[in-house]
């Protein structure tokens, strides 16, 4: 199957999500990895917890993902996402995808994770020393 | 009575009243405004979406019992 898109509880494997793109008719893939940073907006964060709509985000990734390979050309794409509690400098997405030559496969991917953030159901609760809040839920 | 899910900040501003509003038959647009004067907080965040059975639901949209309903605040994954 050409598009891979899952939510894990569990950490991500960046081996097993670059694997599962590799194809021999490609001739590039292209990685977008997603960390979890110690500051925002002047605050020391010290984790995040991701809530998700599963069954609803796989299907928000999945559009996304075919867009990809019926519209932009990509040969393979995979989009796995964090659940849960995920600390400092730990994994949240990765997106690959692989095509042809290179200039689909950054195009794809950058689609893919600036759409994510759109549209798929996926909420991201900051913790600091002293409190939380939901991000991006008021103006 | 049918299930409504609230996700992320939403969940923080409902409480268990919002299983007694009767959605068979009612329109997104018309749920929403039930919602935004039982929990004026939700006029305060950027905006929500409604989504029924797991695809985004536009106002005109007409809900009946047994389908699934959720609160979508603004999404922040990545």
């Amino acid at each position: 199957m050409a598009t891979n898109v899952y939510i894990s509880p569990e950490p991500l494997s960046l081996d097993g999500v670059y694997q599962s793109v590799v194809d021999e008719a490609c001739g590039g893939i292209c990685l977008f990895v997603g960390t979890v940073r110690n500051h925002n907006k002047g605050k020391a964060v010290t984790h995040l917890d991701f809530e998700t709509y599963d069954a609803m985000a796989v299907k928000e990734m999945e559009k996304i993902a075919a867009h990809c390979i019926e519209t932009l050309g990509a040969k393979k794409v995979t989009m796995a996402h964090r659940s849960g509690r995920v600390g400092i400098t730990e994994i949240a997405v990765i997106i690959a995808v692989s095509s042809v030559h290179r200039d689909v496969a950054f195009q794809a991917c950058q689609y893919c994770i600036d759409t994510l953030k759109e549209t798929v159901p996926i909420w991201k609760k900051e913790h600091w020393e002293d409190g939380s809040y939901w991000v991006g839920a008021r103006p | 009575m049918t299930d409504i899910f609230c996700f992320g900040i939403a969940k923080d501003i409902v409480d268990q009243d919002i299983h007694q509003i009767a959605i068979d038959g009612l329109s997104v647009g018309d749920f929403r405004g039930i919602l935004n004067t039982k929990y004026p907080a939700f006029t305060e965040l950027k905006g929500y979406m409604i989504a029924v059975n797991q695809v985004y639901a536009k106002d005109d949209v007409i809900m009946t019992a047994g389908d699934e309903i959720a609160i979508i605040p603004p999404v922040s994954g990545g």
